[in-house]
Formats: structure tokens, sequence, C-alpha cells
């Protein structure tokens, strides 16, 4: 848990995600941050206690079956499902994401992208991709801009752009009006989840040969 | 965990008979919901009770009742999100047999029982229907040792209840959206702004049990 984190998620975002609606890798997004952030994870369960509401207060009801009381104890007496490994404590990857690497930070699969810059898609729906980014200390990740939303959030180290400093539980919310190129910190290798759903566009003719590696 | 509420006017939980329908059906009187909503709210709290029986006896009863006034529920739910009769019948039975499997998790000093209901009836509508995985938070619960004030209990439930009428009182139309979003027939775009929605309140009792939680949990 961390206390200081400055940029936050939108309500949107947070509505979308409580009634369900994001793609998955939006979704990653949201969880890891609400993870590390009970500010915005009190507000995502302020927005699901609406969903109680349209529950509770629906215009009909759905008669259920007449043995379903009965299907129900008998699917309750097979046991629960086997509880999911519990996660190891992590201090760069919070749970959720901890399930979509298969393992804490050491398992990370990374691929070189160019100038020390390294990548790793996570396996998530294709309506929008999830990636986790390593970025040397005091690097820059290439100028670019972007066709849809991308969403950036620091796990470790720390960045800087055009918009502001960004440190771990921050999330910086970018769109097409912003083309900007963010730069890690000198103190310390940065790591950060970045969430697209459509392909980043690069503004500059040497970076755009790294657009192919870089897979959105 | 759990709170003892004693409801001393409680009526039965409605099993079989029509719910008052305050969102499409009656003509209301502005910012004034005609059907009973005092009753709901302790409706609302008698749930908390029921659950905590399937969590220390395995209260079959108690299931039962739950079982008749929210699988109806969630099987609209599921119907009104896309899904095939057969399908929601079976997922409704399914989220409420969850319901009983994680009943030492559910945290009545965050959610009523319709919240957490909603929560586990949308991960299903997310994993059958629409065929993702769901990532959730890291899971915070207050374990065996520790449980959450009965005033924190009783204010969120309180709270849940006056958020109900507040959302009652909006415009027809703005709650028609606010249905739509959550029942799944908007895209996350379309729905951007459409707060207005009173969460002030329940956000900031969330909040505090949250502190509660951590500390708890430290
Ligand atoms: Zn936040």
């Amino acid at each position: 848990m961390s206390k200081s984190i400055k940029h936050h998620l939108t309500d949107d975002l947070l509505m979308a995600y409580a009634a369900g609606n994001l793609p998955e890798a939006f979704d990653l997004m949201v969880a890891t941050h609400l993870s590390l952030c009970d500010h915005c994870r009190a507000r995502a369960e302020s927005f699901e206690a609406v969903g109680g509401q349209v529950l509770e207060d629906q215009a009909q009801t759905a008669q259920m079956g007449s043995d379903a009381l009965a299907a129900t104890m008998a699917l309750i007496s097979q046991g629960a499902p086997t509880p999911k490994p519990a996660h190891k404590k992590c201090a760069v990857l919070p749970a959720p994401l901890q399930d979509y690497v298969g393992g804490d930070v050491n398992d990370i699969r990374w691929r070189p992208v160019g100038m020390g810059v390294k990548q790793a898609i996570l396996p998530t729906t294709n309506e929008a991709t999830a990636r986790l980014l390593f970025i040397p200390a005091g690097a820059a990740v290439p100028d670019h801009s972007h066709r849809g939303i991308e969403m950036t959030m620091v796990l470790q180290g720390a960045f800087s752009d055009e918009v502001d400093h960004f440190a771990r539980g921050d999330v910086e919310i970018a769109d097409q009006d912003l083309e900007h190129m963010p730069v890690a910190d000198i103190s310390e290798d940065c790591i950060c989840l970045a969430v697209t759903d459509a392909p980043l566009k690069f503004t500059k003719l040497m970076p755009r040969l790294f657009q192919p590696f870089l897979r959105i | 965990m759990f709170t003892e509420i004693d409801i001393a006017t409680m009526d039965e939980p409605a099993a079989d008979s029509v719910p008052p329908q305050p969102w499409r059906t009656n003509k209301r009187i502005k910012g004034k919901p005609v059907n009973g909503t005092k009753k709901s709210c302790d409706t609302r709290a008698e749930w908390v009770n029921h659950i905590k029986r399937i969590r220390d006896a395995q209260d079959q009863a108690a299931f039962a009742e739950l079982f008749q006034h929210f699988a109806p529920r969630v099987k609209a739910f599921l119907i009104r999100s896309g899904s095939d009769a057969t399908t929601a019948e079976e997922c409704a039975q399914e989220v409420m047999a969850t319901l009983w499997h994680k009943a030492h998790l559910f945290d009545p000093s965050r959610a009523t029982v319709a919240t957490w209901v909603f929560t586990i009836a949308r991960n299903k509508r997310i994993d059958v229907i629409r065929k993702q995985r769901r990532p959730e938070p890291e899971e915070l619960d207050w374990g065996p040792e520790a449980e959450p004030e009965q005033d924190d209990v009783i204010a969120l439930q309180q709270e849940t209840a006056q958020l109900r009428t507040a959302i009652l009182a909006l415009p027809e139309a703005q709650r028609e959206l606010i249905e739509k979003a959550y029942f799944g027939d908007l895209s996350h775009r379309e729905i951007a702004s459409q707060t207005g929605l009173p969460l002030g309140t329940i956000k900031s009792r969330i909040r505090l049990a949250l502190d509660r939680l951590r500390h708890a949990m430290n």
C-alpha cells in the first residue's frame, strides 16, 4: 500500500471496471492500481454498491427452475473449487500481475526492443494490450503519440515526461493529444505496466523501426 | 467479521412475491420513492446475518431464503446481459454456490449482500458470456482473528439504503443509463461521465473501513 500516489484512475474507468465493461487489459490495469491504492479501491467499491442496487431493483426477476435449489445444494456438496495458490510478497508485482506473469518479478520473460528498453506482453484478450516495460535508469522511451488511450502505471523506479513525475502506483493516462517521451529516473531501473487500446504511433523515423517489435 | 443487527420489525424476505419495481413502473413523487425503502433497508441488514449463519453453521434454511431472493435476480441480470435462459439458470446456481463457499470473505463493513452478490454475478458474466479472465485486486480480509466494528457495519448498510433512495430520485433517463451500464449494454466509452451519482458518503465510509482493515492486518 503506497500512501504517496498522486495520479489516480478516473471515475469513468472505475465505474466501467465495477460494471464489468472493460477490455481485459484495462481490467488488469485497474486491479493492479487498486491493489496499491485504497483511495481508488473505495471509489471502485462505491460504484459496485450502485451495481448492487441495480441487481436488487430490476423491473423483472427470472423464475428459477423448480429443482434449482436442490441442484445448487448438490453443487455445493461437491466442495469449494481449489483456491488459487497464495501470492508471494513481491515488492514490484501486486497479486493480479503475478497471476499474469505466472510468478514474481524474476519470472518476467523480457524481450529487448532496443536502446536497453525491454518489454513483456501479457496474455489478455486482444481488444487491448497489456505489457510490462523495463526502462533502464536514465533512459528514454521513444517519442510517440497514440491513436487510442495509453495508460502507464509505475511499479518500480519512476519516470518523468512533459506532464509530470510518476512514481510507484502513479498512473499516467495519455490520449491522442499527448505526444510524450517518458524518461526513467537515474536512481533506479523503471518497471511499468502499460495498457493500450490501439497501436502506438511513433513520431520520429528512427523509433518507427522499433514499432514492429512493440507489438500492440 | 459479522455483527448481529437486531431487527425487530423485520419482515420475512419476500420469496415469490413480485418485488416493488420503483425504477420503472411506478409514478414517483420527485425525491420520494413510493415503495417501502424502510423495509428494504431492514431486509438488507437481515441478509448480513444470513451470510453469517451460512459461514458459521452451514445453515441451509438461511441459504434457501437468500436463494429465493437473489437467484431470480441474478438470473434476470444475466439474461439482460445477453445470456440465454438455460445458461443464465446454470450460472445463477453457480453464483449462489459461490456465495456459500465464500461466505467467510464477505465484509459487511464494505458492502451489502446485494452488492456482494452483484460482484459475483458480474464476474460470472465476464467469465461465461464475455469469455475473459477477470483480474481482481489483491484480496483483503479480516482473517479469523479480527472483525469489523458493529457501528461500521450498521453505518455502511444504512448508507447504502440512502444511496438507493438517492438513485431512485434521479431523473428516469439517467437511471436507465446507469442500469444499462451495469447490464453491460454500454461500452466503457459510452458511459463516460454517467456520474452525478451521489457516492461521496458511501465512498468515505468504505475508505474508513479499509483503513481499519489495514490497521487490523498490520
Ligand atoms: Zn488511486
